[in-house]
């Protein structure tokens, strides 16, 4: 049986409590000078969007987590790590 | 003394590196590129530069390399191993040495010479120099800025880990001033500034002579 393909977005962003100057600037710069001031924070990251067969949407996420922390795809002292699967290709 | 200086797809000052350690220290060093460490060599610096491109995070990628499963061993074996700019990003994401090395807080790239004072001389790169000493070497990076929670901090300071740090300011926003750490042995060290390229008058400066000095006199003790 050929398992299906599950869409999963792995996205890196660093912890609250390492600042993120590229989001300040964002907010400060663009943001809050052209008005939006309703907008209170901003936190950039990195988006990796892969493909990965599994046997299901749990053992799709499993596969990625452990992935991520065998290859330290983030770095745990500065980021956090956010995993969204999704079913479909 | 055998010296080995792993080159990754990137590296920079490589040559400048081994120029050092070859024409002025006098000492057997080889650039290596990084899919070809095969030998035994009594000590190791990996370079400069943003090898594989600063992909996914700096020095990450070369963390998985060959030649760093090699450093790795060199390592444990308390052999010198010295990281440069990229290299001390390898050394962190490989695991030797603890810590974050995120983006400057001023969102540009430092380019500069920088005075730095040296805070623990038990190292392989710091014992031939007098602890609180103040030295001058350049900079020149987008993610220097050394982060840990506070806990780790505090325990690299009273660890005397805590090799090098910036005075007179603090040009990239790095936690505490921090510009070098070693490992708990002190035979691991990372650092941001540059010194092969303040190793000759005619660069502008000599005080990473010293550096590459004391890794000669850590091998002699």
């Amino acid at each position: 049986m050929v398992n299906p393909i599950f869409s999963v977005e792995i996205i890196i962003s660093n912890k609250p409590r390492a600042r993120d100057p590229e989001g300040e600037t964002i907010i400060r710069d663009l943001m809050h000078k052209s008005g939006f001031e309703s907008i209170k924070e901003v936190r950039t990251g990195k988006l990796l969007s892969i493909r990965i067969e599994a046997t299901n949407e749990a053992d799709a996420r499993d596969k990625v987590v452990a992935m991520c922390n065998d290859l330290r795809i983030y770095n745990p002292v500065a980021h956090s790590l956010n995993v969204r699967v999704r079913p479909g290709n | 003394m055998k010296v080995a200086v792993v080159q990754f797809p990137g590296s920079n000052c490589d040559r400048d590196t081994v120029h050092v350690l070859k024409n002025s220290l006098k000492l057997d060093a080889k650039l290596i590129w990084h899919n070809e460490f095969n030998e035994a060599y009594d000590a190791v610096v990996l370079p400069g530069g943003f090898s594989f491109g600063d992909h996914l995070r700096a020095g990450i990628i070369a963390a998985h390399s060959p030649a760093t499963k090699a450093v790795r061993k060199m390592a444990a074996e308390g052999k010198p191993v010295l990281g440069i700019c990229n290299g001390f990003q390898i050394l962190i994401e490989a695991g030797l040495l603890p810590g974050a090395l995120l983006r400057n807080t001023t969102l540009k790239f430092v380019c500069k010479w920088t005075n730095l004072q040296v805070e623990a001389n038990n190292t392989a790169f710091t014992c031939a120099i007098e602890k609180g000493s103040k030295v001058r070497m350049p900079i020149a990076h987008n993610e220097g800025r050394y982060f840990a929670d506070d806990e780790q901090l505090d325990r690299l300071e009273t660890a005397g880990r805590i090799v090098m740090k910036y005075v007179d300011e603090n040009p990239t926003g790095t936690s505490r001033g921090i510009a070098a750490i070693s490992n708990e042995d002190g035979n691991v060290v990372g650092m941001m500034p540059h010194p092969e390229r303040a190793s000759d008058p005619a660069l502008g400066g000599v005080d990473g002579m010293k550096i590459f000095e004391s890794m000669l006199e850590w091998t002699k003790c």
